[in-house]
């Protein structure tokens, strides 16, 4: 995983909520069998609408996404986080997340950010306004800020996502390091549970 | 100690490492695999010159992309069958059991888990698709997780897991004639939303869960995601014993008692705290069918499509506004006298064999109404087959539904099983997103047996009314 510090520029406001993996990538593309390339595909069918808000160029390239409730909802698919990083997506900033979606962010290195609903209307009605206008994420200080404004927010984040992604540790490695600890539990585990080594 | 909920005691036993500031670190008892979120795990693994640790407790199948019919003609689609022979392939490498396409067992791997009993109560379950939670209906604590998690489970047999948040969800009472399981998560959802239990797992319990069957159960676990729990539970008892013994991976003999003994002592304790608590009268429950875009825009099938000048918040007025502009419904329409094209029975969520005795019953003797075209696609193989042993399928043919082979199939059209842009479908499936079942497809969710009213009355109708009659 890459890490993570900091990330600035624009964002883009995607005032939906319960925006669900199926939306952000249709099951037509989740077929394919490499894990790069799915930028073109993300909103694929919202984007058939002209004024679908990532069809205005003047948030093409933004890094930063807004959105509403829930956002993430519906099926584990990492495609979606996918592909939001394949758009140029570093950030997201929403009142809240399906679990599985921000998990799958954080193995990636995306970050979602929650942030309280008044905040997050503050800024998606700000980036309708200004398309061009720029935020700061810095993870290290756990902070968002409107650049050239006053206006900053304190995020929370768990340790240990924090220290990951600051760092692009790979968490498989750093589990590894337990194998002695996995070994002794498999040693107390009931010889009666299922095996598949039958089929 | 302090009083434990089912799913606290499973955490616990399941502790491989905790420590302070960091995700526990969980062990997986059992591991399933299917074609569509896998692939880049293994790849990732073989980059990274990693094994899999434990194939003995991993399980695999293909079921989100195989087409239900004509198997042994070459797939249609090319990328389809490259994705399904890269789990082939994988599988081979990594010594991974496999019930592939022609194999009788092949099915939705939350269909197989339990039906093979490597679903047991008191395990960890993982696989990447978001309704593992079907298997809480055995007392495991089953949840989905996405690629780079299926990759650490591959590699070390345990995840890392913050530890959830519990929520009591208690349905009181006795369900009517014709109310089913699917209606009881139905109602649930539309009561506490689709948000309603984000970092939560979610016990259900009281009269109406304990009176149901494994395979309602397993309806109502099935669909907790979309309440955006991490999981569903329900604690396990006899109808959950009875259910296992003799299945080929439950314990057997002197095993099988001592197996017993120990999921007796499952059961959350009484004076068990739950972070959140949820009653529902369970005998105040209709059939539901959902009206909007999320599982939580249901209504009992008494009523009429909702204004969304209603809706509780500005969000949920803008959010029901732009599902009815998708659904091409009109506020205050009568859900009896919203017309179907297609009806598709079958999923994780209702395709069992229970599911399909349920529908067949409704279609006995009659015909699937001229303007819908109907489907059946049993949950697996071995549904299939003991389907046709009991007559099911005939009855369904002789009606004009299409019988097809085993899969995810039209819950979210990954093979060929699609809806057109603006055909309406009556559906036993878990999602009714937009596009779900195929780009501008109009999905209703509802019961097998409400499914299979509508297929003969070519609208909703209130299956309770037909059950009643005594059909
Ligand atoms: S039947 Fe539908 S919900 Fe179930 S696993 Fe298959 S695609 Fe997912």
């Amino acid at each position: 995983m890459q890490a993570v510090t900091e990330v600035i520029g624009n964002a883009i406001p995607l005032n939906r909520a319960d925006v669900d993996t199926d939306q952000i990538m249709p099951k037509q593309f989740l077929k394919r069998i490499e894990r790069s390339g799915f930028g073109p595909y993300t909103f694929f069918d919202w984007k058939k609408d002209p004024d679908f808000v990532t069809n205005n160029p003047a948030y093409a390239g933004a890094p930063i996404l807004i959105a509403q409730q829930n956002f993430g909802c519906g099926s584990s698919r990492e495609h979606a986080p996918w592909g939001l990083e394949d758009m140029g997506i570093r950030a997201i900033i929403a009142p809240s997340y399906a679990d599985i979606f921000r998990n799958n962010c954080a193995k990636i290195g995306l970050l979602t950010i929650q942030l309280p609903q008044e905040d997050v209307n503050f800024l998606m009605g700000r980036a309708e306004e200004l398309p061009g206008g720029k935020l700061s994420v810095d993870l290290a200080s756990q902070t968002v800020s409107v650049l050239g404004t006053e206006w900053q927010r304190h995020f929370e984040i768990d340790a240990f996502t924090k220290n990951c992604l600051l760092n692009g540790l790979d968490d498989i490695g750093l589990t590894m390091q337990y194998d002695d600890e996995i070994e002794t539990y498999e040693g107390k585990r009931s010889q009666l549970l299922p095996s598949t080594a039958a089929f | 100690m302090s009083p434990q909920t089912l799913s606290e005691k499973i955490w616990e036993q399941h502790l491989v490492r905790t420590a302070p500031d960091q995700p526990d670190l969980l062990y997986i008892d059992m591991h399933l695999v299917h074609e569509v979120t896998s692939a880049q795990a293994f790849e990732s693994l073989r980059l990274a010159g990693r094994k899999v640790r434990r194939p003995d407790l991993t399980m695999s199948t293909v079921d989100h992309n195989i087409p239900t019919l004509n198997r042994d003609q070459p797939n249609p689609d090319p990328l389809s069958s490259q994705q399904i022979d890269t789990l082939r392939d994988n599988c081979k490498e990594f010594g991974i059991p496999l019930f592939d396409m022609f194999d009788p067992r092949q099915g939705i791997v939350h269909v197989i888990g339990p039906e093979q009993g490597i679903t047991q109560p008191g395990m960890t379950i993982v696989c990447g698709d978001s309704h593992t939670s079907t298997h809480g209906a055995f007392g495991a604590l089953a949840f989905g997780i996405g690629t780079s998690e299926v990759e650490h489970v591959l590699a070390t047999q345990s995840i890392l897991q913050s530890r959830p948040k519990t929520m009591s969800v208690e349905v009181t009472g006795t369900l009517g004639v014709g109310v089913t399981a699917k209606d009881v998560i139905l109602a649930i959802i539309a009561k506490i939303g689709v948000d309603g239990a984000i970092g939560h797992v979610i016990e259900y319990r009281g009269d109406v869960i304990r009176a149901l069957s494994m395979e309602g159960r397993m309806t109502v676990c099935n669909m907790s995601i979309e309440a955006g729990a991490r999981a569903g539970m329900v604690a396990p008892d006899e109808t959950t014993f009875e259910y296992m013994k003799g299945r080929p991976q439950a314990p057997k003999g002197a095993d099988w008692d001592t197996a017993v003994e120990a999921w007796r002592k499952l059961p959350t304790d009484p004076g068990a705290k739950f972070d959140t608590e949820i009653v529902l009268d369970g005998s105040a429950i209709e059939p539901h069918v959902t009206w909007g875009t999320t599982p939580a825009q249901s209504v009992p099938i008494s009523s009429m499509v909702p204004n969304p000048e209603n809706a509780v918040s500005d969000s949920a007025k803008e959010t029901a506004e732009r599902a009815l502009v998708y659904m091409d419904l009109k506020a205050g329409t009568p859900i009896q006298q919203i017309n179907i094209d297609r009806v598709f029975l079958g999923s994780c969520t209702n395709a069992r064999i229970e599911d399909l005795r349920a529908a067949s019953k409704i279609v006995l003797g009659k015909k699937v109404a001229s303007t819908v075209s109907a489907m059946v696609v049993p949950g697996s193989g071995l549904v299939k087959r003991q389907a046709e042993e009991e007559g099911l399928d005939k009855i369904f043919v002789d009606a004009g539904f299409e019988w097809r082979d085993a899969g995810c199939s039209m819950c979210l059209g990954m093979n060929p099983d699609i809806l057109l842009p603006g055909e309406r479908c009556a559906s036993t499936s878990n999602r009714n997103f937009e596009g779900r079942q195929g780009a501008g497809g109009r999905t209703h969710l509802v019961s097998p047996e409400m499914a299979a009213a509508a297929a003969i009355a070519g609208h909703f109708v209130d299956v309770r009314e037909l059950v009643g009659k005594g059909n």
